[in-house]
Formats: structure tokens, C-alpha cells, sequence
């Protein structure tokens, strides 16, 4: 009797291990195989290159779990990182603005085109999925009006320090990913607005009764994703030293996977930033992988797609076995 | 002849075994009645009659055929019927292709809508039913959707009829229909497994009635050899002491609410004074406008006139924050749907409406936050062995505790209570009507709306009746009467 308790006790805290560290458990059993299959992978520089690669789907992934929390969905964010990049560039290049002033502007026209998409979802209680869509298309068009579909380059030389600088032997961008990922961590665990997106998520009308402003909670979470979707295009258009149109392609949908990968609930009210962090790189290690094994273009294309269905089904299977 | 036959059944799940060893035997024909408290395992036990829980142990004779497990397939081929609370019926079809819903009756290619709708009208016919098959579900009442749901089990031959709580969402009258249908479909041999939180109702329709308490079967007896108390005594295992519990405290002189001419959202020009310490009841048919005068008092809907002056100032709520900040509390009608937040710990839930008051810099501070819950823990008896537990593990009437102490930790002067014990049991409801008592002997006032007479009756010390949106009538405690309620509720 003794031992089948003690043996369902290891059961359960295996079980409750898998579901807090599982996606850890599925990066270290990716870096044992790629570091198998190819002996680069393992090499120092190659996993800092690593780092950086995620380090934009990582700040911009925070804003996303935000969203996803809400029950929501943010499909604009790639296109939003193409704007940020082409104004960023087109200010700097072609009307002569100092960088930080560039920059400055970036972000803030992010976060208003954010509180824009939460506006409008609130207030016309239209369906995030539809308004985020059109806004995706929308900014689009915008960025190739501004730029006419050419890349924009020659930027000052202070502003490549964002994208393409070290603190020791640490990159920038990945230090502003992990200052990024322990804001959303704070905002979420220790902020009462954090808590608020945990109720809205779960239960709209719920949290309306317990005095909850909804509608400011969702202007509040959409302005964060087009915010951070805004610092992931200052950093990628630092890295790459040219805006361009094609530079937040799909980007949306790279962001979504990872947060789904690291355990936030596509039904909203469910989620942590610590798993996020594991999502986002399990995907980098994952495309790293692919390119130091030579895999076709294509199939990792394919790969990638099939990584996501598979997210969202284990998503949907755990709350099916809950209901 | 037995009919159907549980046998022996258990049903584990990790760390909890729902049903002990539990044995029913149900006679054709008679109407059996299953008790017992929230918890008990009721639902469990119906679950695996009707396939969609698997024993771990035990079988199910159906007929003298024994089956160590059903499917939901293969207990319909066995002529069990289930009537959920929630209703399997499409809003947007006729009453006639609910019934036939998944098999039409067709001519050629084409679905036979005059057939559907003549044998339909046929059943109904039957039961003295009046309804017409051409309407539309969704316009239907909820009362008439039930009596649909029903029919349309009639119409595929069940010989086992289980219905949970059909009465739940009823009203009165609603229920009184109910009844007749359930005795005509005994009337006719149709075997009937019911299973109820209200009494009268078991004492009226049962032939014989199960006791479960913490899954295991307790007793089954005739109805005819046992009476209420002996019942509740079985059910909960322990004397419960007087349902309502008197008060003894002095209502002060001093009036904590008064409404004048309030108007919108359904209601019109309605009036009305809570003193300090007093409980006012608001009695009335399912959609006379008590939920909507909540609303309107609690900031959620906007009023198109009329003035609430509450500690003698003039309240003005545009949204619930305000009426929260003047010293209101909505306890809702809907725990799952408008109370809890059922994937968040039972602290969070406690602690939701107060988060701004204790953060500092936005920053929750979690030792206030723990604080605030484990004294409402200990003062209004949430079971619960850690408050990091998440509320949808918590049993009905823990669940509503929760949700009261989410509302008293904002120290309301006035609570709304909306239906404050609808599916809950015996016990925890009368430790809810404790905690009423307890707020208005420190001086709360309380609005208390029910549909249970019993309860109104039981708690309230003045009752004002609503129908269609209008008071149509208040009564003093010493004249409280359920005639005189329900004849100022339906009369026309």
C-alpha cells in the first residue's frame, strides 16, 4: 500500500514536472540530437549566434503571451516590425533624424497602432483575430508607400550598437531580450494589472463584476505587443543595417509559436514567460539545427508549420482532459 | 422486475475515489429519486449509466443483461434517456426538428417538416402539452425547452428516463408542469431516475429514494416510510439545526438604501428603502426584472431615471468599480459564468476586487493579499487545505463562500446576493444564510433576490415582489405567505 503511494507521488510530481519544465526537456533532447548530428552545434559562437538570432522573437513574444493571456490574438506584429523598420531607416536616411529621436518615434508609433487594434476589439467588440488581420495588411501597405518596395541603408554608425554590439561577450540583443522577459515576468507576478490579464483571459464577465475596467486592460495589452513588437524592429534593423520590406514577414506567426510551445493557452487565461523564454528557443535551436544539417528550405518551412499544429493540439488536449 | 442494476460500482480517479462500492437497483416503473449533497457522486453514478464514465469497478445490468461498461452508443440502444440541466437542443430549429434531430423523418430526399411537426403534436398531445411544433426552440422558455428535451427522449423510446435537476432552472410554475409530465410518463411505465436538491418536490414525485453521501450509497427507502428531517439526516450525516436561523438584533431606524423612481434596463419606477441590518427579499418569476434592478444598482447597466442615495449620498455608478468604491457588492447569479475565475487559486479569486487597494507602486502586496484570505478562510469556513488551490477544485457551496469573501473583503455597506444557494446543498446553504445573518447583525443591509420561496421567506424580513420590470407588491414578515407571493408575482 506504502508503495504504490510513494510510486504515485513520483508519478505526480513527474507529471507536474513535465508540465512545468517539459519544454525545457524538449530543447535538451534538440541540443542533444543537433549536437550529435553536427559537430558546429555545440561550438560557443554558434550558440550565441543562437541567442541573437531569438532574441527578436523573444522580446516581441512577450507582448504576444500578453495577448494570448487576454484570449486574444495579435496578427499585426510582423507587419508592424516591417513599418518600424522602413520609418526607422526612411528617418534616419532620408529626413536626417538623430537615431535615439528615430527610435524614440518607432516605438511609439508601435504602441499606438497597439492601443489602436485594442480600440477598436474593445470598443466595436470585433474579433481580434479579424481586426489584427486587417491592421497586418494595412501597415503593410503603409511601409511600402513610405519606402516604394526599395531597401533603405546607410545609417549612421552609433546605431548598429543595438543590433550588433557586445557587453562582453554577451550581445546586446539578447540582453534586451532578457530585460524584456523579466519585465513581462514582473508585470505578470507581481503587478495588479498583470493579474488582471490572467482574469480577463479567463473570464471576461467575471472580472467586469469584480470592478475590473476590461476595455482599459485591453488597451493596456495590445499597446504592450505593438511596443514590444516596435523594440524587436529597432533590433532587427540594427542587425541587418537595412530596412526592409520583407523584414517582419511571418513573424507573427514565428512569435505565436513560440508562446504556444512554452505552454500559453490559445483559449486565453493560462501562461508563463519562463516557458515562453523555453519556446522561443526550443524554435531557434530547432531552425539553427536545420540549417547546420543542410535541410532543404522547404521542409523546415514544412517542419516548422507541423511543430505549430502539434502545439496547439497538446494545448487542446489538456483542456479537453480538464473539462 | 429490476430494470437496471448497478452493481457494486467504484469509480477511482487519481487521489480520489468518487463512488465506493455503490449498488442501485431501479424497478421498472417506479420513480427513483437520488440525493445527497453536492459531492456526493450523483452525477458519477448517473455518468456511468449513460457511458460517459467508465467504472473502475463493478457492472450495470441493464434488462438482465450485465455490461461492464457502457457507451454512450450502446445506452441509448438500451433505452437510457438523460435530461441535462444544460439542454442538447438547437436554438435556431423548430420544436419538431429538435425532436427528430439526427433522424428526420423524410420523403425521398426531402426532410418532411408537416410529419415531423404531426408527430411531434402527437406526443405532446399525450401529455396535455402546449406547444406549438413549429416554433422555434430559442423563443421557448426555459421551462418549455425542458418539456421539448423531454418529449423528444419520449419520441426514441427511452424506457429509463435520468434527469438531473430538471427543475434547477424553473420556476415555480415552470416546475408545476414539469411534475405533470413526470407523472404522466410513470403513468405510462416509463422507469424515471431523478435526481433533485429540492425536497418538496422528491417527497411528491419519488416511489423510493437513494441517499449518497462521499460516494458511497447510504440507505435506499420508500418514500412513504421517511419525512424531510430523517432525510437531510442521512444526506449530510450530522443534525443540521433550524434552516433559517433566527435573528435576534435590532434593525436600526436608519436607512442605508433608498431608491426613488428607478427606471431602465427592463425595470420601470421602482421604489424602495433597506434599513441597516435588515434583509430585504425580492421575489418574482424568472425574468420580472430582480437581476436587472441589480444590475442597474451595481453599475453594470445604465438607469434612464431615478435617484439611489446610498449612507444618505447620491450613487451614481457608471461601471461596477464605482458602485464597489460607494460600498456595493454584487454576489451574481452565475458562480461559474460571473463569479469565479476557475483556473486562478483560491487567494487570487478572494483577493480580485481589492487588488488595487493593497498594491503599492502597481506592486500586489502579497502579505496583505494573504492575509485578507486566510482570514475569511477561518471566518467563513472555506474547506479548502491550501488556498493556492485552484477554486474549480473547491465543491459548489465553497466555491460560492469564495466568492462572498471576495465580496465582503471590500468591505461592502450593502450586498446583493443573486440567488445565493442555487445549486448548492443543504449544508453549506444554511452556513450561507449564517454568514447573511452575521452581515446584517453588524450592520450591513442586504438585498437578497431568490427564486427558492422557502429561502425568501425563510431570510427575508420585508419581501417586495416584481413583475414584468414594476413592483407589484411588499410584504411585512408578519404577513409572508406563499400565496399571497406568488399570486403577486403572476397575477395579470
Amino acid at each position: 500500500m506504502k508503495k504504490t503511494d510513494s510510486s504515485k507521488a513520483v508519478g505526480a510530481m513527474a507529471a507536474s514536472i513535465g508540465k512545468t519544465f517539459g519544454i525545457y526537456i524538449v530543447l535538451l533532447a534538440l541540443m542533444v540530437f543537433f549536437s550529435i548530428a553536427s559537430e558546429n552545434f555545440l561550438d560557443s559562437n554558434n550558440l550565441l549566434n543562437v541567442a541573437r538570432q531569438v532574441s527578436m522573437m523573444g522580446i516581441a513574444a512577450v507582448g504576444f503571451a500578453f495577448v494570448l493571456l487576454l484570449g486574444g490574438i495579435d496578427l499585426s506584429i510582423g507587419s508592424l516590425i516591417t513599418l518600424v523598420n522602413i520609418s526607422t531607416a526612411w528617418l534616419m536616411v532620408n529626413a536626417g533624424w538623430n537615431p535615439l529621436l528615430a527610435v524614440l518615434f518607432a516605438l511609439l508609433l508601435s504602441a499606438a497602432v497597439g492601443f489602436f487594434n485594442g480600440w477598436i476589439i474593445s470598443n466595436l467588440q470585433m474579433p481580434p483575430i479579424i481586426v489584427t488581420l486587417a491592421m497586418m495588411i494595412i501597415i503593410e501597405g503603409v511601409a511600402y508607400l513610405i519606402c516604394g518596395g526599395l531597401p533603405i541603408y546607410g545609417f549612421p554608425q552609433s546605431f548598429s550598437v543595438i543590433g550588433q554590439g557586445y557587453v562582453g561577450p554577451v550581445p546586446i540583443p539578447v540582453i534586451i531580450m532578457v530585460i524584456v522577459m523579466g519585465l513581462g515576468m514582473f508585470i505578470l507576478r507581481k503587478t495588479y494589472f498583470g493579474r488582471y490579464f490572467y482574469a480577463v483571459g479567463g473570464n471576461e464577465e467575471a472580472a467586469e463584476l469584480s470592478g475590473i475596467n476590461v476595455k482599459r486592460v485591453k488597451y493596456l495589452v495590445y499597446t504592450l505587443s505593438g511596443f514590444f513588437a516596435g523594440i524587436a524592429g529597432v533590433v532587427m534593423l540594427s542587425r541587418t543595417n537595412s530596412g526592409q520590406v520583407i523584414s517582419g514577414k511571418g513573424f507573427e506567426f514565428l512569435v505565436l509559436t513560440a508562446c504556444v510551445l512554452g505552454g500559453v493557452s490559445v483559449s486565453g487565461g493560462s501562461g508563463k514567460i519562463s516557458n515562453v523564454l523555453g519556446g522561443v528557443l526550443v524554435l531557434g535551436v530547432l531552425s539553427n539545427g536545420l540549417v547546420l544539417l543542410d535541410v532543404d528550405d522547404y521542409v523546415q518551412k514544412v517542419i516548422r508549420g507541423s511543430v505549430l499544429l502539434i502545439a496547439v493540439a497538446l494545448d487542446c488536449l489538456q483542456h479537453r482532459k480538464k473539462a | 422486475m429490476l430494470l437496471l442494476q448497478l452493481n457494486n460500482i467504484t469509480k477511482r480517479y487519481p487521489g480520489v475515489v468518487a463512488l465506493n462500492d455503490v449498488s442501485l437497483d431501479v424497478v421498472k416503473g417506479e420513480v427513483h429519486a437520488l440525493v445527497g449533497e453536492n459531492g456526493a457522486g450523483k452525477s458519477t453514478l448517473i455518468k456511468t449509466c449513460t457511458g460517459a464514465v467508465i467504472p473502475t469497478e463493478g457492472t450495470i445490468t441493464v434488462r438482465g443483461r450485465e455490461f461492464s461498461s457502457l457507451t454512450p452508443k450502446l445506452s441509448e440502444q438500451q433505452g437510457i434517456a438523460v435530461i441535462y440541466q444544460e439542454f442538447n437542443l438547437v436554438d435556431e430549429l423548430s420544436v419538431a426538428e429538435n425532436i427528430f434531430l439526427g433522424r428526420a423523418l423524410r420523403k425521398g430526399i426531402m426532410i418532411d417538416k408537416k410529419a415531423m411537426a404531426k408527430e411531434a403534436a402527437k406526443i405532446f398531445e399525450q401529455f396535455d402539452i402546449d406547444i406549438d411544433p413549429n416554433e422555434l426552440v430559442g423563443n421557448l422558455t426555459v421551462g418549455y425547452q425542458q418539456l421539448v428535451e423531454i418529449a423528444k427522449a419520449v419520441s426514441q423510446d427511452a424506457q429509463i428516463l435520468i434527469m438531473d435537476e430538471p427543475s434547477a432552472p424553473l420556476t415555480q410554475a415552470e416546475a408545476e408542469s414539469l411534475y405533470v409530465m413526470v407523472e404522466k410518463l410513470k403513468a405510462k411505465g416509463v422507469t424515471i431516475v431523478y435526481i433533485s436538491h429540492r425536497m418538496e418536490e422528491i417527497f411528491r414525485l419519488s416511489d423510493r429514494i437513494t441517499v449518497l453521501r462521499d460516494g458511497q450509497k447510504i440507505k435506499t427507502l420508500n418514500t412513504s416510510d421517511t419525512n424531510l428531517d430523517d432525510l437531510v439526516k442521512l444526506m449530510v450525516g450530522r443534525e443540521l439545526k433550524e434552516t433559517y436561523p433566527a435573528r435576534t438584533h435590532q434593525i436600526a431606524d436608519e436607512v442605508l438604501l433608498e431608491v426613488d423612481n428607478l427606471s431602465g434596463n427592463g425595470v420601470h419606477d421602482i421604489s424602495l428603502q433597506i434599513r441597516k441590518g435588515e434583509v430585504l427579499g425580492l421575489a418574482g418569476l424568472i425574468g420580472a426584472g430582480r437581476t436587472e434592478l441589480a444590475e442597474l444598482l451595481f453599475g453594470v447597466r445604465q438607469r434612464s431615471a431615478g435617484r439611489v442615495v446610498l449612507h444618505g449620498k447620491e450613487v451614481r455608478p457608471r461601471f461596477p468599480r464605482e458602485a464597489i468604491d460607494s460600498g456595493i457588492a454584487l454576489v451574481p447569479e452565475d458562480r461559474k459564468k460571473q463569479g469565479a475565475l476557475l483556473e486562478v487559486d483560491i487567494k487570487g479569486n478572494i483577493s480580485m476586487a481589492i487588488l488595487e487597494r493593497i498594491s503599492r507602486f502597481c506592486t500586489v502586496n502579497k502579505k496583505e493579499e494573504k492575509r485578507v484570505a486566510e482570514y475569511y478562510k477561518e471566518s467563513i469556513r472555506i474547506k479548502t487545505p491550501n488556498l493556492e488551490q485552484k477554486i474549480k477544485n473547491l465543491s459548489g457551496g465553497n466555491q460560492q463562500k469564495a466568492i462572498i469573501a471576495k465580496w465582503l473583503a471590500t468591505e461592502p455597506s450593502l450586498v446583493i446576493f443573486d440567488e445565493p444557494t442555487r445549486g448548492i446543498d443543504v449544508g453549506a446553504k444554511s452556513e450561507i444564510y449564517a454568514l447573511v445573518n452575521t452581515l446584517v447583525e453588524s450592520g450591513k443591509a442586504v438585498l437578497m433576490i431568490s427564486s427558492e420561496m422557502e429561502e425568501v421567506m425563510g431570510m427575508s424580513d420585508r419581501i417586495m415582489v416584481l413583475r414584468q420590470g414594476r413592483v407589484s407588491g411588499e410584504l411585512e414578515r408578519k404577513d409572508f405567505n406563499q400565496e399571497t407571493i406568488m399570486g403577486y408575482a403572476s397575477q395579470s
